[in-house]
């Protein structure tokens, strides 16, 4: 199982849950259950979420796997000028 | 691909040097073509009808005798656009609201700002078109406005939008609200941290909307032709963003529509999003003919996004041996007409620099009676950080500590962990703050009324979708055509500098442009510092990949096998004599003998780069300020910014420096000034007044090198770190010289003179 | 609407041109002539990328009638290389990364070439309060002040 936590940002979304366990082989997986779990999560999640697994920040990678016992943390994405 | 390539460590010979960049001779010429400098045979001008009012229902558009004029060929208004459904879309890699796009780009219910578009016209000249708008008629119901973000925020606001209820919180709230969004970020606990502390620090600050101010005013040419293709050039930071925007609001496929990005001359940000574009394209579909936008300087402050003002407010806990304990903000930003101002990463920008147990940020997004915000350099993040970055300057000083010492004290590093999420990889700002403190301009003298300020940025930096082709031509000299704008800052020669450093090749024999987006795949936009990061790498990916193919080649032609066949010194060379050995081929001779042995040889790379290395600046600044009229002169400016590595150093300084001297704009003149009627008053460079050279010092560097461990040369970007610490450094500055705290953006010379005014009247 | 017959000299050449009463010089090089090196950066006289030398007099082309024009010497960018050959103040701009954008390059050259066949040897003051009307956004102004002075050196023989 991998180590979700999301950013305090999402909290309003997820009635406040900001971490749980999940079995996610990748992003792809990892957003799909959220959404299910969590409806009103789904719109941020499509709108702009990037996703550090360890140290490493991902943006639209959806395939990016996810490794058994790793730390996943979801963040807004961030663009810039 | 999600694409990341190690660094590695080697001896360089081109990366690092200060080779002339390939637009330079067009640039100083006068050759190189901007926005305005493309022109069609048969072209009409367009012209926009702008609303002078701040809020304002419209009750009709009567364009009839602007159609009657002659020399008009074709009108435009709300009616020409689809409704757009009021949704988050996935667009050019960002999810946009085009409910909110189809309206800045042209009003519907309402006008929202001084400068909002109604109406766009199209006739054989300027003069024409300009007469034509004069007779457009609009009835207005003039409503009571909101410009001020405190204001807008209260209960009882005059509303922008009936249907906007804030996002974020909950319970949904049950009456709609100028607040388009709250948003909270933390760890820790916050009152528990503040508990331990032994000193608090709490200020509140307030900053104006300031433009990016590029010198070039928006400019576009489009051309659709009747069987339903469009061609458009225009001055943008992301072409494919562009094309994938106008597909989207005109309804077209996006492979009709065939953007050719044009030099562009500054953005900053500014130049993220569409204005004229699809306007210009629908005039030249309702005309028939191609149409030409150029905006006027008025145009360009009114009505194209400024980044935000906002209103912040800063609370510091602090044990007395300099332990930061709790870190507590509230960021109000203006979002402008339509919500999206940069807040989110303000909030995450705020306290990056520092590793705290206990923090909490509350940010709100605030829609206003102003044109839409756009991304200026690091958005958001000198707002915050002007706040923070003075608060725990004054902190310091409570505590009797050396500015930078107490930033060393409490210092982020590898393994901090981030209050918005990952924690911290390999990073250099520990390096910037010991560069600084160890540089000559630290130690200087200073006379009277003069004082010195510290001050230090984060930035993220970025990677996403890329796209480059590298093909070799017959006389061995390679083309490099990129998918990323050179927004100014000479991509162009970084990315062929890395690419010739591959292939062991001289810097020339490499010709880098930018494709139109026929031509190559998607590449997201020039922005978030991601430029020479994200397209170097795929340059470099590109390049190995011809590298391979050569090999391959002369393996075939040599008739040796593939591990027999090195690529070194731009030559295919045998590794050594043990596995076989044949006469080396340079590039020029594989390049002859390639359409005759296989056909020509190319590399090319379509990535979603990852792994972009955050960024960290420190900055000193010494100021005199004059007493007698409030005026701030800069006397010295020092940068210390860890860029990984610079590519070109002569051009990583332009950036550090460039956005060093904006971020002093910024502290010291810049802002916008609107009138009770909610009229912006000083919409040109006479009354907005950007830095001149003559208020200006050399601004020195230092250019600290940690490489970032996901870039093949160890590139993190640099373009936005340096306009994040100039506004705290300077009011820092400036406190030291003459004992007073200023908190209201910007430090210009009334606010100052006001100040020092105050202070005297206290003390009698 | 009647158009006013204009002759001129731009760059040595003589040149007429058709322009409107209202029209600027600017829109005349740009739109009549499409000596398009010449920018336009507000149109008010606040920034100038429209800089040209008008008679010997450095000038905002955007400020002044396109019908003022007749009978004058102009010179614009274009004008400032011979043939292949760049004026040193052009080769320093590219040698010293005194440009970043360029959108400001055509009009702070023409003005620095202004200053130097006034004053060869300015100091740095000098430089900076001659270009404080020539706006950059991107340079911070450091490299542009460095190129200027280099170019003075070596166009004194130094």
């Amino acid at each position: 199982m991998a180590r979700i936590t999301l950013s305090s940002s999402l909290a309003p979304f997820t009635g406040g849950v900001l971490e749980l366990e999940l079995d996610v082989a990748n992003v792809r997986q990892l957003f799909q259950t959220l959404g299910e779990r969590y409806p009103e999560l789904q719109s941020h999640l499509e709108a702009g979420i990037a996703v550090a697994i360890g140290d490493e920040i991902y943006q639209d990678a959806l395939l990016q796997p996810i490794e058994r016992e790793s730390e996943v943390i979801l963040i807004p994405k961030i663009a810039g000028g | 691909m999600s694409a990341t390539l190690k660094y590695q460590e080697k001896e360089l010979k081109l990366v690092g040097t200060r080779p002339l960049r390939p637009d330079g001779v067009d640039k100083v010429t006068g050759r190189a073509r901007f926005g305005a400098d493309y022109n069609l045979p048969g072209q009409l001008i367009g012209k926009v009808l702008r609303s002078p009012h701040a809020l304002a229902r419209i009750k009709s558009i009567d364009t009839s005798a602007a159609l009657a004029l002659p020399g008009v060929k074709a009108v435009v208004t709300r009616d020409d656009f689809a409704e757009m459904p009021d949704e988050m879309a996935a667009v050019g890699e960002l999810m946009i609201n085009f409910r909110d796009v189809t309206r800045n780009m042209m009003a519907r219910e309402k006008v929202l700002y001084d400068g909002h578009p109604l109406a766009a016209v199209a006739a054989t000249g300027e003069s024409v078109a300009r007469a034509a708008l004069a007779l457009i008629k609009v009835e207005y119901e003039v409503l009571p406005h909101a410009i001020d973000v405190v204001e807008a925020m209260k209960p009882g606001a005059p509303l922008l939008h009936e249907h906007q209820y804030t996002q974020g919180v909950k319970p949904k709230p049950d009456r709609p609200s100028n607040v388009a969004k709250r948003l909270e970020f933390g760890h820790g606990d916050i009152a528990a941290g503040f508990r331990q502390a032994e000193v608090i620090v709490e200020r509140e600050f307030n900053t104006k909307p300031v433009h990016q101010g590029y010198i070039e005013p928006q400019a576009c040419l489009a051309s659709y032709s009747a069987d339903g293709q469009a061609e458009l050039w225009t001055s943008t930071q992301g072409h494919f963003v562009f094309r994938a925007q106008c597909a989207k609001v005109l309804q077209m496929d996006v492979s009709k529509i065939r953007v050719t990005p044009t030099e562009i001359g500054g953005g900053f940000g500014g130049k993220n999003n569409i204005y004229n574009e699809a306007l210009a394209i629908a005039l030249s579909r309702k005309s028939g003919h191609p149409v030409k936008m150029v905006m006027t300087r008025e145009e360009v402050f009114s009505s194209t996004g400024p980044t935000s003002g906002a209103n912040v407010k800063v609370k510091l806990g602090c044990t007395r041996d300099g332990k930061i304990t709790a870190a507590e903000a509230e960021l109000n930003f203006q979002a402008g007409a339509f919500p999206g101002s940069s807040v989110n990463q303000a909030s995450m920008c705020a306290f990056t620099r520092y590793d705290l147990a206990n923090v909490r940020i509350v940010g709100h997004d605030v829609t206003v009676n102003r044109p839409k915000v756009a991304a200026y350099r690091a958005p958001g993040a000198p707002i915050a950080v002007f706040g923070v970055e003075s608060v725990i300057d004054e902190m310091a000083k409570k505590l009797g500590i050396d500015p930078i010492e107490f930033r060393l004290r409490n210092a982020a590093k590898e393994g901090t962990q981030t209050y918005y999420g990952p924690k911290l990889g390999p990073i250099g700002y520990i390096q910037t703050l010991e560069a600084a403190r160890a540089h000559p301009h630290y130690r200087a003298p200073l006379g009277p009324n003069q004082g010195r300020g510290v001050a230090t940025g984060f930035w993220f930096n970025i990677g996403n979708e890329t796209t480059c082709s590298l093909n070799l031509q017959e006389d061995g000299t390679l083309t490099l055509m990129l998918g990323t704008i050179d927004v100014a800052g000479g991509s162009r020669a970084s990315m062929a500098m890395m690419v010739a450093e591959e292939l062991g090749i001289e810097f020339d024999r490499v010709r880098p442009f930018v494709g139109d987006t026929a031509s190559l795949g998607f590449n997201f936009l020039t922005a978030g510092s991601r430029g020479t990061f994200a397209s170097g790498m795929a340059s470099v990916i590109a390049a190995r990949q011809v590298i391979e193919k050569l090999r391959q080649r002369v393996a075939k032609i040599r008739e040796v096998p593939l591990e027999a066949v090195a690529w070194k010194d731009g030559h295919a060379r045998p590794v050594d004599a043990t596995v076989a050995q044949f006469a080396p081929m340079s590039l020029p001779e594989i390049a002859r003998m390639a359409g005759k042995t296989g056909g020509t040889i190319a590399g090319h790379a379509e990535i979603n780069a990852q792994g972009a290395g955050p960024g960290f600046g420190t900055h000193i600044v010494d100021v005199e300020v004059d007493k007698e009229t409030g005026a701030v002169k800069i006397l010295r400016y020092t940068v210390v910014q860890d860029v990984g590595k610079a590519i070109h150093p002569a051009y990583v300084e332009g950036q550090l420096q460039g956005g060093a001297v904006q971020g002093i704009g910024w502290a010291l003149n810049e802002e916008y000034v609107y009138g009770e009627d909610g009229v912006l008053q000083n919409p040109g460079f006479l009354d907005y007044r950007i830095p001149v050279a003559s208020d200006l010092p050399f601004i020195d560097t230092v250019i600290v090198e940690v490489p970032n461990p996901n870039h093949p040369y160890g590139v993190r970007g640099c373009g936005e770190v340096p306009i994040i610490a100039p506004m705290a450094a300077i009011a820092n500055a400036i406190e030291n010289a003459i004992g007073l705290r200023l908190c209201e953006q910007p430090l210009s010379p009334p606010r100052v003179l006001k100040a020092i005014d105050e202070a005297a009247a206290a003390r009698r | 609407m009647s158009r006013n017959h204009v002759s001129a000299t731009v760059n040595g050449d003589q040149v007429e041109f058709l322009c409107e009463t209202g029209q600027t010089l600017l829109e005349a090089l740009r739109d009549e002539l499409r000596l398009t090196g010449t920018k336009e950066g507000c149109g008010t006289g606040d920034c100038g990328a429209c800089s040209v030398i008008v008679d010997g007099r450095l000038v905002c082309a955007c400020l002044m009638l396109a019908v003022e024009a007749e009978g004058k010497a102009i010179q614009t960018i274009e004008g400032m290389a011979t043939g292949e050959t760049l004026h040193p103040l052009q080769r320093k701009f590219i040698e010293h990364a005194a440009l970043q954008c360029g959108i400001c390059t055509p009009g702070i050259l023409i003005a620095a070439r202004s200053l130097l066949e006034r004053n060869p040897n300015p100091t740095e003051d000098e430089v900076r309060y001659w270009l404080a009307g020539n706006l950059c956004r991107c340079t911070g102004y450091h490299k542009i002040v460095d190129a200027v002075l280099d170019a003075a050196r070596e166009m004194r023989g130094g």
